[in-house]
C-alpha cells in the first residue's frame, strides 16, 4: 500500500463527504462504545475492589449465627455466641500460626450522639480493640487512636469519622476541632481523641459515618442490650495464608463450642469475596464489550454496504482505469484502501470519542480506560474495514473492462 | 500544434511495432435463442504507421471491433494477434499491461476521471505503469503541452470545454508513448473547430509513426485517414486506401503541398 493509492482512496472518500462521514460514524460509534463500555466495566470492577479492600486486607470475618437459621432439615445447627475468650484462643501461635491479629467487634445499634445541641446517629458504632485500626486500615487524620490501656481502664474515649464530626459541628467545620470535646452518646459522655482519615463511600454506605470506641466502654454504654461480640475480624499473616488461617479459626471455634457445626458461625474470607467479585466483574465487562462489539460489526456492515454502492456508482471509472492499464490488483488495492481508510479514520475518531466519553461518570461509575480495549477496538475496526472491504473491492477488480466502460 | 512534433522527437518512435491482425473474428452477444452477431468473420490486418478510419452506422459492429482491437473485449471466434502475439493467450494482467503501454484510448465521452486534475488524469496510466512521481509529472506535463493545454494542467475536467477535455484524454492516451492510438468517435461530441484540432493531433501522432485507428461515422473524419474500412451488420463492406500507409497522413500532406 503506497502513498499513491492512499491519495487515490482519499479522493474517493472526499468525493462523497456526507456518505463517508456517515460510514465513519458507524465505525466511530462502534469503537467508542467498546472503549467506553469496557472502561465502565473496569471502572465498576475497580470500585468494588476498593470497597472490599476497605474491609481490610487479608482479613477473615467471623460472625456468630452463620448461615444456619435454627433447625434446618433435621440438622442440629445451633448458633454460637462468640465469647471474649475466643480472642486469645485464636491468637494462640501454636493453634493458629497463620493468624496475625484479631479484632473483636461489639456493635452498638442506633446510639444517638449529641454535642452542643447538634445530634446525629452514626451509621456504625463499634466497640473494639486497637488492632482494628491496623486490620481495617483505619488511619488517624488527627488526634490519636485508643490503646489497650484504654480498654483495660474502660476509658470514656472515642474516635470518630469525618461525617460524624461534621454532623455534630456543621458542614463547613474542621473535623479536628472535635478532638478533646466531650460528646454525649446515649447516657454517657465520651471524649473524642481522634478523627479518622476519610475513606469515602463504598457505594451503599458512607464509611466515614462511624464511631469507634474501646470494647469495654461500649459494653458499659449498652445497658440491657446484648453486649456479646458480634464479629471477629481476623487478619492473616499474608494473602497466601488466608485459607489456612480460615481453617485454623474454624477448627478453634468448633473445638471451643460444644455442638458447633460449620453452620454455627459464618467465616467470610475477603479474598474469596474479592475473587468472586472479580469474576463477576469480568463477566460484566465481557458482556458490555460484546454488546459494543456488535455495534462495531454493524459499523463494518455499513462499510461494506457503502463500498458496494461506491463500486456500483464508480463502475464507469473502474472501466476507464482498466482501459488505461489498471490491473485487477490496482483496482482491488484502490477500493480496499478506501474501505480500510474509512475504518481507520472512523476508528481514530472513535478512540478519541471513547477516551473523551470515558472521562464522564456513567451510572455512578467512573470509567477506567483499559489500554487493551483501545488497541483491540481500533484493531478490530481496521480488520472489519479490511474484511468487509474485500468483497466490494474484489467485485470491482473482477469487472470486465468492457462491461464497466459500457455501464451507465 | 508544433509542440507535438517537439514532443514526438523527444519521445522517439514507439517501442512496439503496433501491428494488428484479425483472422475470421466473430463476436456474438447473448446466449441461446437471442444471439446477436456483432461481428461476423472479420479479417483485417493493419500495418505499422497506418491511419485507419472505421466507418459504419450504429449497430454495424464498429465499436465491438475497436473493443477487440483494444484488448477490452475478447472475440467469440477467430484469432487476434497484436504484434504477433495471440491475445487470447495473455493473462489478465498482461492484457492490462498491453492497454497500459501498447494502446492509447480516446473515447467519444472523453472518460476522464472526475474530481481529479488534468495533470492527475494524464499521470494515471504512468502510475499504473509503475513510474516514479517525478518522471510521471514531467511526462504528463509534456503530453499536456503537446496537446496545447500547458496552461490547463491543474484544471478539473468539469472546468474544461469539450474540446479541451478531449485533448486531455488524448494526452492521457499518448503519455505512455503507445504504438497504437484507438479513438472511438473522438469528435462525436465536439464542435467543428475542436474537431479540426483533434484531427490535426491525430495526424501528427500518425506522422510520428503511431498506428492510429479512428472509429467514426463522419465523412469529414474519415477524409483525413489513409485507409477507410466500412462495416455493416458485422461484416466488412468496403476497404479503401486513400494514401500509402508509409507516407504522411493526408491532412499534413495536403498542408505541405
Amino acid at each position: 500500500m503506497n502513498l499513491e493509492s492512499v491519495v487515490i482512496a482519499l479522493q474517493g472518500i472526499v468525493a462523497n463527504k456526507l456518505r463517508s462521514m456517515l460510514t465513519m460514524l458507524g465505525i466511530l460509534i462502534g469503537v467508542a462504545s467498546v472503549i467506553v463500555l469496557v472502561a465502565v466495566g473496569s471502572g465498576s470492577a475497580a470500585a468494588s475492589r476498593k470497597r472490599l479492600e476497605a474491609l481490610g486486607s487479608n482479613t477473615i470475618t467471623v460472625r456468630a449465627g452463620g448461615l444456619g437459621f435454627g433447625n434446618r432439615g433435621g440438622t442440629q445447627s445451633r448458633s454460637i455466641r462468640i465469647e471474649d475468650a475466643d480472642v486469645p484462643a485464636i491468637l494462640d501461635k501454636t493453634e493458629a500460626p497463620s493468624v496475625a491479629r484479631v479484632a473483636p467487634i461489639v456493635d452498638a445499634n442506633a446510639v444517638a450522639a449529641s454535642f452542643n445541641g447538634a445530634s446525629t446517629t452514626p451509621q456504625t458504632f463499634q466497640g473494639t480493640n486497637d488492632e482494628l485500626f491496623t486490620v481495617r486500615n483505619y488511619e488517624i487524620a488527627s488526634g490519636t487512636k485508643f490503646t489497650q490501656e484504654d480498654l483495660d481502664a474502660h476509658a470514656k474515649v472515642a474516635v470518630v469519622g469525618v461525617t460524624v464530626a461534621k454532623n455534630l459541628l456543621g458542614e463547613d467545620s474542621n473535623a479536628a476541632d472535635l478532638i478533646g470535646e466531650s460528646v454525649k452518646f446515649g447516657n454517657s459522655s465520651l471524649t473524642i481523641i481522634g478523627v479518622l482519615k476519610p475513606k469515602g463511600t463504598n457505594g451503599a454506605n458512607d464509611q466515614d459515618n462511624i464511631v469507634l470506641a474501646p470494647l469495654t466502654t461500649v459494653r458499659d454504654l449498652i445497658s440491657g442490650g446484648s453486649s456479646a461480640i458480634t464479629q471477629l475480624v481476623v487478619q492473616a499473616n499474608n494473602r497466601k495464608s488466608m485459607s489456612t488461617a480460615q481453617a485454623e479459626v474454624t477448627a478453634i471455634l468448633q473445638s471451643r463450642h460444644a455442638g458447633a457445626t460449620t453452620n454455627s458461625f459464618l467465616v467470610q474470607n475477603n479474598s474469596s469475596l474479592l475473587e468472586t467479585q472479580d469474576a463477576n466483574n469480568k463477566t460484566f465487562t465481557v458482556l458490555l464489550g460484546a454488546v459494543a462489539a456488535i455495534s462495531l460489526l454493524v459499523g463494518g456492515i455499513g462499510v461494506m454496504n457503502i463500498m458496494l454502492v461506491t463500486v456500483t456508482e464508480r463502475t464507469r471509472e473502474i472501466g476507464i482505469r482498466k482501459a488505461i492499464g489498471a490491473r485487477r490488483s490496482d483496482i482491488l488495492g484502490q477500493f480496499l484502501t478506501e474501505a480500510v481508510l474509512v475504518s481507520v479514520i472512523g476508528g481514530l475518531l472513535g478512540v478519541a470519542g471513547g477516551l473523551i466519553g470515558s472521562r464522564f461518570k456513567i451510572v455512578n461509575v467512573q470509567p477506567v480506560v483499559a489500554p487493551y480495549s483501545v488497541f483491540l477496538a481500533f484493531g478490530v475496526a481496521v480488520a472489519v474495514g479490511l474484511f468487509f472491504g474485500i468483497y466490494p473491492a474484489n467485485r470491482a477488480a473482477q469487472l470486465r473492462p468492457i462491461d464497466a466502460l459500457r455501464y451507465e | 500544434m508544433t509542440l507535438l512534433a517537439d514532443d514526438a522527437t523527444r519521445e522517439g518512435p514507439p517501442a512496439a511495432p503496433g501491428v494488428i491482425e484479425l483472422r475470421n473474428v466473430s463476436k456474438v452477444y447473448g446466449m441461446g435463442d437471442v444471439q446477436v452477431h456483432a461481428l461476423h468473420n472479420v479479417s483485417i490486418s493493419i500495418e505499422r504507421g497506418d491511419f485507419v478510419a472505421i466507418m459504419g452506422a450504429s449497430g454495424s459492429g464498429k465499436s465491438t471491433l475497436m473493443n477487440i482491437i483494444g484488448c477490452l473485449d475478447a472475440p467469440t471466434r477467430g484469432t487476434y494477434r497484436l504484434d504477433g502475439v495471440d491475445v487470447s493467450e495473455l493473462s489478465d494482467s498482461e492484457l492490462a499491461d498491453r492497454r497500459n503501454r501498447g494502446i492509447g484510448f480516446v473515447f467519444q465521452s472523453f472518460n476522464l476521471i472526475p474530481r481529479t486534475t488534468a495533470q492527475a488524469n494524464v499521470e494515471l496510466p504512468l502510475l499504473y505503469g509503475g513510474l516514479k512521481r517525478g518522471v510521471r509529472r514531467q511526462r504528463a506535463t509534456a503530453a499536456l503541452t503537446a496537446v496545447g493545454l500547458a496552461d490547463r494542467v491543474h484544471h478539473h475536467p468539469s472546468e474544461l470545454s469539450g474540446g479541451q477535455q478531449q485533448r486531455v484524454a488524448i494526452a492521457r492516451a499518448i503519455v505512455t508513448n503507445p504504438a497504437i492510438v484507438l479513438a472511438d468517435e473522438p469528435t462525436g461530441a465536439l464542435d467543428s473547430a475542436s474537431t479540426n484540432e483533434v484531427l490535426a493531433i491525430f495526424s501528427q501522432l500518425n506522422a510520428t509513426g503511431r498506428t492510429v485507428i479512428v472509429i467514426t461515422h463522419e465523412a469529414e473524419v474519415a477524409a483525413v485517414a489513409k485507409r477507410v474500412i466500412r462495416l455493416r451488420d458485422g461484416v466488412i463492406l468496403d476497404d479503401t486506401r486513400q494514401s500509402p500507409a508509409a507516407g504522411p497522413p493526408p491532412m499534413l500532406a495536403g498542408r505541405a503541398s
